[in-house]
């Protein structure tokens, strides 16, 4: 039984393309059949933040567009061969796509992979609510800060309505997934806390990930973070939400603020190479 | 230059229409039991008819056979003052006194007679049960999003859950909400002043009431996220915590 999972959030620059590729890695090493799909037509990222930007022929709106097969344009992984791409165009804006196309693609996928994660474009016009049509489950990425919050509410009112599953009167899982998390920053007030978020968007949490130069570094080198530091904080938080949405009972983690020793105190700040 | 000599100026004639009000007695047959039941509201009523202008439509009661000039004797007699008769061909007025007056509107064969003369066959089944009044409430038990409007013209909204910054509600009545009220409220598109807001947690964007509305600037913040309750007094809004 595969599930569409739509990454969402409203607002741009949150950590959408980040999460779905993390997300993605993380379910495909756990052995998961999973394709991710950019919806982002004409502002694609999700092939560089995979890696995969130089292996791009054939894409989404091809496939839509029935100018080529499904199979041309899934590239599959090099380092996870569970996890495979289906990149977005370039060169075409929104409007190439569909719902009749979208639908057939999805159908399609759904029949080859376990997990199709649709990396939602940010905003709420057709881009974003084609990526959010077909799907049975969102993930909602927020910034802990409230005009990202806001817009995720808005989404999370879209996803009520708006996909086919909800039109039906079946249930539409949502979860949310906070990334740039600052436990300093929050501790000093300077940002919200995950209980105003959770309060505020009233849906379940599925993961905290810290704000981390490990995601940085992992998108510069186009590897998703649970491959390129499997044992930092933010890997592991999103290996974490991988597995809870396996079903697995895992504790949420709220990232802390850590000890440091008086040197990195004294050094804390790091000469830029 | 010359000018040809202008004809004696003649004032300009002003002709506009008006419309008046008068009222229309139909005296149908039987006769006396009409004349009774006129004098019967004339004993309830007295100043009802005075100095009112009064066209006797005579259509049914000349079909009846009642005489024009007895009938319109029979209501002078009664202090009505009558101004003209209606219902009648000119044939039939001819030799009265109200003969030569302008045709008021209403011929005999003007009648509504919309089935043409034909009997109506009254169907002889119970009267329909009595309308079940209107749903004036509407409930929400999910949160309301930012975005999302709920507009209820017709009573009261409540709500079970928050309703979200960029969010409104729109209400008849009074707008409830068991939850936090982030986004806009604005109660009594119906029901006026007396409509009220209450909410778990206040922190509105905005607050109306009847058209009065207030925000955030003019409020003290000594409220924010309490229990409260806005109303309206003297067009003043009130923002009170409930206790």
């Amino acid at each position: 039984m595969s599930k569409v999972v739509v990454v969402t959030s409203g607002k741009g620059g949150v950590g959408k393309t980040t999460t779905s590729a993390s997300l993605g890695a993380a379910l495909a090493q756990a052995g998961q059949n999973v394709v991710v799909v950019d919806f982002d037509v004409g502002l694609r990222n999700l092939d560089l933040v995979l890696g995969a930007e130089r292996r791009v022929v054939f894409d989404l709106v091809n496939v839509v567009q029935g100018d080529a097969k499904l199979a041309q344009a899934l590239i599959k992984d090099k380092r996870v061969d569970t996890l495979s791409l289906l990149a977005a165009s370039q060169t075409r804006d929104k409007d190439a796509l569909t719902e009749e196309g979208v639908k057939a693609v999805i159908d399609e996928l759904r029949t080859k992979f376990d997990w199709i994660i649709c990396d939602s474009p940010a905003g709420i016009e057709k881009g974003a609510m084609l990526a959010m049509r077909f799907a049975d489950v969102a993930v909602v990425v927020t910034n802990p800060e409230v005009s990202s919050v806001r817009d995720s509410d808005r989404i999370i009112g879209m996803l009520d309505s708006k996909t086919v599953r909800a039109e039906n009167g079946e249930t539409f899982e949502k979860h949310l997934i906070l990334t740039r998390f600052n436990p300093v920053r929050a501790a000093k007030g300077e940002m919200l806390g995950v209980d105003d978020v959770l309060e505020i968007l009233a849906i379940p949490l599925l993961s905290i990930v810290p704000e981390s130069p490990d995601v940085l570094n992992a998108s510069n080198v186009g590897c998703p973070v649970t491959l390129n530091s499997p044992g930092s904080a933010a890997a592991k938080a999103y290996t974490d939400a991988a597995k809870r949405l396996l079903g697995e009972k895992v504790e949420i983690t709220t990232p802390t603020e850590e000890k440091q020793g008086l040197f990195s105190r004294l050094f804390g700040r790091k000469a830029v190479a | 230059m010359p000018v040809t000599a202008a004809a004696p100026a003649l004032p300009q004639l002003r002709i506009r229409g008006r419309s008046f009000m008068c009222l229309i007695l139909a005296p149908e047959p039987p006769l006396d039991a009409w004349f009774q039941a006129l004098d019967e509201q004339l004993r309830r009523a007295a100043s009802y008819f005075v100095n009112k202008p009064i066209v006797v439509n005579l259509a049914v009661a000349q079909e009846a056979g009642g005489k024009l000039d007895e009938i319109v004797a029979a209501l002078e007699a009664r202090g009505l003052y009558i101004i003209a008769v209606e219902g009648l061909t000119p044939d039939e007025l001819a030799g009265t006194r109200w003969a030569g007056l302008p045709d008021l509107r209403q011929k005999p064969q003007d009648r509504e007679d919309p089935v043409g003369g034909k009997v109506i066959d009254i169907p002889d089944d119970p009267l329909p049960a009595p309308n079940v009044p209107a749903v004036t409430s509407l409930l929400i038990d999910r949160p309301v999003r930012s975005g999302q409007s709920i507009i209820f013209e017709d009573g009261d909204v409540t709500i079970i859950g928050p309703v979200s910054s960029g969010a409104e509600v729109i209400a008849g009545g009074s707008i409830h909400i068991y939850g936090a009220l982030r986004g806009r409220a604005i109660a009594g598109l119906r029901a006026g002043a007396n409509a009220r807001i209450f909410c778990h947690k206040f922190g509105a964007e905005l607050v109306a009431i009847d058209g009065v509305y207030d925000t955030p600037e003019s409020w003290s913040a000594a409220f924010n996220n309490r229990a409260a309750q806005v109303r309206l007094e003297d067009g003043v809004l009130n923002i009170a915590p409930l206790a």
